[in-house]
């Protein structure tokens, strides 16, 4: 293994309270205590029983919620708002793309809002588009297109942003199961030619083995870190060999045991743990 | 085949209704209802004529420029408005009793403070039919996708990108409901300023006319007002397509 | 990075819920004490913005005058009378056309000619059918919110769904049964709608009548005011309809609401 150098994403006692909705409710305790580090260039996957943050905390480390209390660095620097070097793709396609604009005029706008020139913006859409296999797509409006289809319109835009961490929050989890096997190799894809670090959100626990070089478990509100498995599968991955190997269902296995275990507990009842870095 | 029929209904009842029509003034019976023939001599003669330009164009020059006005006002303040939480929740309950008052009072206020003229008829325009415009403007804004902010955040675009990619375009379906009411009070509050407080348009017109007794150019002048609320109307369906050609490519798919 | 304690959380928020209103409220007072202010110290013309504590002592003592509330009267009864029959008129005409198909191709063209008509220019005739009796009033009133109800009313009828009709056909429900079981439930909402548009409607129209033709009701009393010179007066009396604007959108929400949930709940029953 290569000398770990400075991890890109420092995550240290983070905390999160929402405070209550309604006067004289409860306010509530999402996240109590988080921390981990991620390296440069890792596919770190998050799992963990509903009601855990998982959401909160990519909001967080995306830079659109402040959290309460915490360390959050990302290359170094604290997140104050949305880094320039982050990319995030979200679970509602339908509602992150924009109706009004093609798709083409889709993927160009964060690159129009940065500054990028007319003929760099059309190749750098062109070349994303062309990455998720939507090269004929650009004239098209994004509800004109299944939501596999818009899922990865959204996973272009992010390419052509050319960000160094790409955070993914539950993308496949409202879109089919074929597509979403399709899907999951087009970020394993991505990942391996672009060398970005990846943060992918799931609660589905075969993804986040099939997918990660590593899974964080999450505990149940007020959550914490419950567990950090390598996976130690080998780096070439495909959606028959792979799911069938034996190594596969003991992850899988153990994963599921600890999700299980997750529900019962929470930040109350568990030891916080340090967690050394992968 | 199919065009036949549709063309067909299209005209049916309002020929059905012509027949009628001439058959009763056959005799020449009623003072108060002319001939069609007698109503289309008088509606050429009168309106294309000298009064072409004495009335019907400064009319219909002040309901554009009112409506335009209108649009600009409500549309800019509307976004400044409906971005700012505070201000928004300051004066909205204010802009909302402003929009209960009856359009038509504005004309003698507006008539007390700033006369007759020109500019007044189309300030009465602007205030009154701009309420509908700037409140769905607010609304439009407030109400923009909480996924698309937060899209529009975390790839870091600028503001004035984010006013003209995101808010503007997302609001667009209720910023054209609350033009297309709006064209209806600009409407009245020209025809009625004329009626009131003036010395030239169509409202004026038509009131002269009913004055003198000289019927079927009265009648003629209601055509005149009709015809042009209905191309009002017309314009505002082409442009509503056009501008909302996405939005209602998006809802036939979700209708599906 | 400060930690937030439970109780000093809930505060914030307590004061959140209420933060809409209060900000409501302090933006309606502040603006009449700016006007108040600009009036008094000679910012806006006192002759034709009169401060807003006299406005709100003159429309004070219009709520204390006879000739006032007559008015009013006056004004609610043609609002009223003309709301009604374009109710009926709307309804009855819109379930028919909306039934049936044919009726609505046949009468298509011909409603979307007469309905941009602004009802401002029918004022001249009637003047001549009518003269100052309320009639004309009601003339405007009808024309301008029957198309109000009469839309919305095909609208309605038109959302009824086939499958659930033909369905109460076959269980042998006659005519009669099923407009009251099959399409009444699906038009009413709409219904509501056409009346609560048609109530705002026919105000303005009332309004303007009175303005222009001079039926009797508090438009006429607007013009006077104004040719009187009377500018706090006017402002009183536009003050006034305001008033009566927000109170008529009030009423008709409210009953909206109690006449859906009760639709709501009826509408479980026949499930059921």
């Amino acid at each position: 293994m290569p000398e770990p150098t400075t991890p890109v994403l420092v995550v240290e006692g983070l905390r999160k309270v929402y405070p209550a909705p309604t006067a004289g409710g409860q306010s509530v305790e999402a996240i109590r205590d988080l921390t981990f580090t991620v390296p440069q260039g890792q596919l770190v996957c998050i799992v963990g029983p509903s009601g855990a943050g998982k959401t909160t905390l990519l909001k967080c480390i995306a830079g659109l919620l402040p959290p309460t209390a915490g360390k959050l660095e990302l290359q170094g620097k604290p997140i104050s708002g949305p880094p320039r070097t982050m990319a995030v793709v979200f679970q509602e396609y339908g509602r992150s793309l924009f109706p009004w604009m093609t798709v083409q005029a889709n993927v160009e706008l964060p690159l129009k809002s940065a500054g990028v020139g007319k003929a760099e913006r059309h190749q750098r859409s062109h070349e994303a588009l062309v990455a998720v296999n939507l090269a004929d797509a650009g004239e098209k409006y994004p509800w004109q297109l299944s939501g596999g289809m818009q899922q990865r319109v959204a996973i272009a835009r992010a390419v052509a942003y050319r960000p160094e961490i790409l955070i993914m929050d539950e993308p496949f989890a409202a879109v089919d199961a074929q597509t979403r096997a399709e899907l999951e190799d087009l970020v394993r894809k991505l990942w391996k030619e672009l060398g970005v670090t990846v943060l992918f959100v799931t609660h589905d626990i075969d993804e986040s083995v099939y997918l990660g070089e590593r899974v964080i478990v999450l505990s149940n509100r007020p959550t914490v870190v419950q567990d950090d498995v390598v996976i130690d599968l080998p780096a070439e991955r495909d959606q028959l060999t792979t799911r069938s190997d034996p190594r596969f269902a003991e992850l899988r296995l153990k994963i599921y045991g600890e999700i299980q275990r997750a529900k019962d507990t929470t930040g109350d009842t568990m030891t916080v743990r340090t967690i050394p870095a992968a | 085949m199919k065009i036949m029929k549709s063309a067909l209904f299209l005209v049916a009842l309002p020929a059905i209704l012509i027949a009628i029509w001439w058959i009763a003034t056959l005799n020449n019976t009623s003072y108060l209802v002319p001939t069609p023939g007698g109503l289309i001599t008088a509606f050429f003669d009168t309106w294309f004529g000298d009064r072409f330009w004495d009335d019907m164009v400064p009319s219909i020059a002040r309901l554009f420029g009112g409506i335009a006005g209108a649009i600009i006002v409500g549309v800019g303040l509307g976004l400044l408005i409906g971005s700012f939480r505070t201000l928004r929740q300051l004066l909205e309950p204010l802009l909302e009793f402003f929009r209960a008052i009856p359009p038509p009072v504005l004309v003698p206020l507006l008539g007390l403070i700033l006369g007759i003229s020109d500019q007044m008829k189309i300030t009465v325009i602007i205030f009154g039919s701009v309420w509908p415009i700037l409140l769905n403007t607010i609304e439009g804004v407030r109400a923009t996708d909480e996924v698309q902010r937060d899209t529009a955040r975390s790839y870091r675009l600028t503001r004035p990108h984010r006013l003209r990619y995101l808010i503007l375009p997302a609001a667009a379906p209720q910023i054209m409901a609350g033009i297309r009411q709006s064209l209806s009070i600009a409407l009245i509050l020209m025809v009625i300023s004329e009626m009131t407080y003036s010395s030239s348009g169509l409202g004026f017109a038509i009131i002269q006319f009913q004055r003198n007794f000289a019927i079927p150019q009265m009648w003629s002048g209601i055509l005149v007002l009709g015809l042009i609320g209905l191309a009002l109307s017309l314009v505002f369906q082409l442009v509503e397509r056009r501008v909302l050609a996405w939005y209602n490519g998006l809802r036939e798919v979700q209708r599906a | 990075m400060t930690t937030l304690t439970a109780p000093k959380a809930a505060e914030r928020v307590r004061s959140a819920a209420l933060r809409g209103p209060v900000l409501g409220v302090v933006g309606v007072v502040g603006f009449l004490v700016l006007w108040e202010l600009a009036s008094r110290i000679g910012l806006i013309d006192p002759r034709f913005f009169p401060p807003a504590s006299e406005v709100l002592i003159r429309l004070g003592e219009y709520l204390l005058d006879r000739a006032f509330w007559r008015d009013v009267a006056a004004t609610m009864w043609a609002w009223f009378l003309g709301l009604a029959i374009a109710i009926v008129a709307g309804a009855v005409l819109g379930f028919l056309i909306g039934a049936s198909r044919f009726l609505e191709r046949f009468t298509q063209s011909t409603i979307e000619f007469l309905r941009p008509i602004p009802s401002v220019a029918l004022v001249p005739l009637a003047v001549l059918l009518f003269g100052t009796k309320v009639q004309s009033e009601l003339l405007l009133i009808v024309y301008a919110s029957i198309w109000q109800v009469l839309l919305q009313v095909v609208y309605g009828t038109k959302d009824v769904d086939p499958v659930a009709d033909a369905t109460a056909k076959s269980y042998g429900l006659n005519l009669w049964q099923r407009i009251r079981y099959v399409v009444w439930p699906t038009t009413l909402p709409y219904l509501m709608t056409g009346i609560r548009l048609a109530a705002s409607v026919a105000l303005i129209l009332a309004i303007t009548a009175e303005m222009i033709i001079q039926t009797p009701g508090l438009g006429k009393q607007i013009i006077l005011t104004r040719e009187g010179g009377a500018a706090t007066s006017m402002y009183a009396l536009i003050l006034a309809t305001g008033l009566i604007g927000v109170l008529i959108n009030l009423v008709m929400r409210f009953i909206e609401r109690r006449v859906l949930a009760w639709h709501q709940s009826v509408r479980m029953e026949v499930a059921g």
